[in-house]
């Protein structure tokens, strides 16, 4: 195709060349074109943001604020439930990862092998996703975790001379029911990834392997592991960004904080401090926390994951 | 199709095809089970009476299906009016995002403003925050907009403004933009097309894949939900179906919760099954390549 390079002499105004004005017209209309989302994410990012540091270090009684300097990081941290809140935070991110991140990798080359019934088996996996959560939630509340045997996971349990488990009502299998219950929720998204990052992958990689005398379990960690890594890097990330924020399976399942404190999260803690317990200043105390140690965690993970580069 | 892990021809000799169907056999049945087992159990239970809920073992089929937990369920709850509002909200979300983040998308990838970048860089670091970190001084903004000192709360704007505020899907339209060729740019603007009359005729009809795929994630999003409708929308007539659902699981029958839990479940599900294959190849292709 040609170039375009001759300036065409269209609407060339008096001492301006057509390119200058091309270029603040589009400037103009570039930021007119620019300036709903800049204020949506000035009024609902940008903003919050800075006032929500601003706000940990405030306090506000009858309508009059003032500093108080680290007063409300210290009441945060001094409360029991702070360290507990973050131990089953990280306990149910890293069974959550275990399950819902490795499960999918293996359920996706599974399908990706298949040549039938692919697209009914996509449609099951992808088929709980669609579910609003709390209806997901309810079902595995009332049918699934029923502690006594008429619950669906004790009837198969005693059913293949299982011992059979109190579920949320034992402060134990609190967080792997809530892990259990979250990746059949939300599996689906990642299988599709997944596939989409399989697919991909060249198939002479895999004859090559093969011709080498690969087996089965070589090729996957020589060629479909290394061809998928940044996928794979990324979801583990995301995956690390959601589990962090649990809240609907401890509000639902454990009604809160769930028998001895088992299922309290750190933003279920977010959540009472600032809309139960009437506490704002230390909720934005605990969302600034929060904050640092996810942009650490991210750091350290970028930094890892470069280093192998 | 190139091949995969596995050659074709080791599946279809002897031993490989004879263990190709069995897995497959295997496979169907138990994702059937996990999948759609437990759907059964909860669609079949709500029909259930209390006494045979409690039942061991349980039973397979409702002896006396009591079809009333479905119909208590649509009326104590008002489940018309809670799945109303909450396509309201998500049909309201699709339109704003388009609108507004398509518009945002093509400045930037097409206009260059000067600046772009920076804003571009400041949108997409919002990607490392967590969104439940913001969710303090987030109700904040919401209970009184500055400057203009505006409640949002039970207004949808709550749910709509914030999800213009989505970096990944700027960041996917501007990168789909990015790739068409800048001479049909110029050719348009030397035929005297203004930049919006360039974006809605000529970008948007190429662009169609990319808008289904901002479009569902836009639903989804809306539709998944929960502590954020929980705050900004506590009437209760202007719930969204979780919310709503879970407000009223406290003082309801576990029979009738779940029944609603159903009737929710059931409008999605529908529209998933319908439009799977655009869903589908959207998610696929359309967003994660490379």
């Amino acid at each position: 195709m040609a170039v375009i390079t001759a300036p065409a002499p269209v609407k060339a105004e008096a001492g301006v060349s057509s390119k200058t004005s091309r270029k603040l017209r589009d400037n103009l209309t570039g930021h007119a074109f620019l300036i709903g989302a800049v204020l949506c994410f000035g009024l609902f990012m940008w903003f919050p943001m800075i006032r929500g540091i601003v706000m940990s270090f405030q306090r506000t009684r009858r309508g009059v604020t003032t500093w108080v300097g680290w007063d409300n990081y210290v009441r945060i941290i001094e409360d029991p439930s702070f360290w507990v809140a973050w131990k089953n935070t990280f306990y149910f991110t890293g069974l959550a990862l275990l399950l819902g991140f490795v499960a999918p990798f293996f359920v996706a080359i599974l399908l990706n092998e298949f040549r039938h019934a692919k697209g009914y088996l996509r449609i099951l996996v992808y088929l709980p996703v669609m579910l609003p959560p709390a209806s997901a939630l309810y079902l595995f509340k009332y049918y699934a975790y029923d502690p006594s045997e008429a619950g669906l996971f004790n009837a198969i349990l005693s059913a293949v001379g299982l011992p059979t488990s109190e579920w949320m009502q034992s402060s134990t299998m609190t967080i792997p029911a809530m892990v259990i219950a979250s990746t059949w929720m939300n599996m689906g998204g990642a299988v599709l990834i997944y596939l989409a990052a399989l697919q991909n992958i060249p198939g002479d990689l895999y004859e090559a392997a093969e011709l080498d005398g690969a087996g089965l379990w070589k090729r996957i960690w020589h060629v479909t592991i290394p061809q998928t890594r940044l996928i794979l890097a990324l979801l583990a990330m995301m995956q690390i960004v959601a589990t962090m924020q649990l809240f609907i399976e401890p509000l639902i399942l454990a009604n809160g904080a769930g028998t001895q404190d088992a299922a309290t999260s750190v933003v279920y803690l977010i959540y009472q401090h600032a809309f139960v317990q009437n506490d704002l200043n230390g909720a934005a105390a605990l969302g600034v926390i929060m904050l640092l140690v996810l942009a650490a965690f991210s750091a350290a993970y970028l930094r890892l994951s470069t280093k192998q580069d | 199709m190139s091949r995969t892990l596995i050659s074709h021809a080791q599946l279809q000799r002897g031993r490989g095809r004879f263990l190709y169907w069995a897995l497959l056999g295997i496979v169907v049945t138990a994702f059937t089970l996990i999948f759609i087992g437990p759907l059964y159990w909860m669609v079949t239970g709500a029909l259930k009476s209390g006494q045979e809920i409690a039942q061991t073992p349980p039973t397979l089929f409702p002896r006396d299906p009591e079809f009333a937990n479905y119909t208590d369920a649509w009326t104590q709850l008002a489940l018309g009016k809670l799945l109303f509002n909450t396509f309201y909200y998500a049909a309201g979300a699709v339109l704003f995002q388009l609108i507004l983040d398509t518009a945002a998308a093509y400045a930037l990838s097409k206009l260059r403003p000067v600046f772009g970048n920076v804003i571009l860089g400041a949108m997409l670091a919002t990607l490392m925050i967590p969104a439940m970190v913001l969710i303090v001084p987030q109700y904040q903004t919401v209970i009184s907009l500055p400057v203009l000192d505006i409640s949002l709360i039970d207004s949808p704007f709550a749910i709509w403004l914030p999800m213009v505020a989505n970096a990944f899907n700027i960041f996917l339209l501007k990168r789909f933009f990015d790739s068409i060729p800048e001479e049909i740019m110029s050719a348009a603007f030397m035929d005297g097309a203004s930049p919006l009359r360039t974006l809605w005729s000529i970008l948007l009809p190429m662009s169609r894949p990319i808008l289904g795929v901002v479009s569902i994630f836009a639903v989804t999003a809306v539709w998944k939900d929960f502590l954020w409708p929980l705050l900004v929308m506590p009437h209760p007539e202007t719930r969204t179906v979780s919310v709503g659902i879970y407000a009223f699981a406290a003082g309801t029958p576990q029979n009738v919760v779940v029944a609603a839990s159903v009737i929710a479940a059931v409008p999605t599900v529908i529209i998933f099954l319908i439009f799977q294959r655009n869903i589908m190849s959207g998610l696929t292709t359309g967003s994660l390549k490379g």
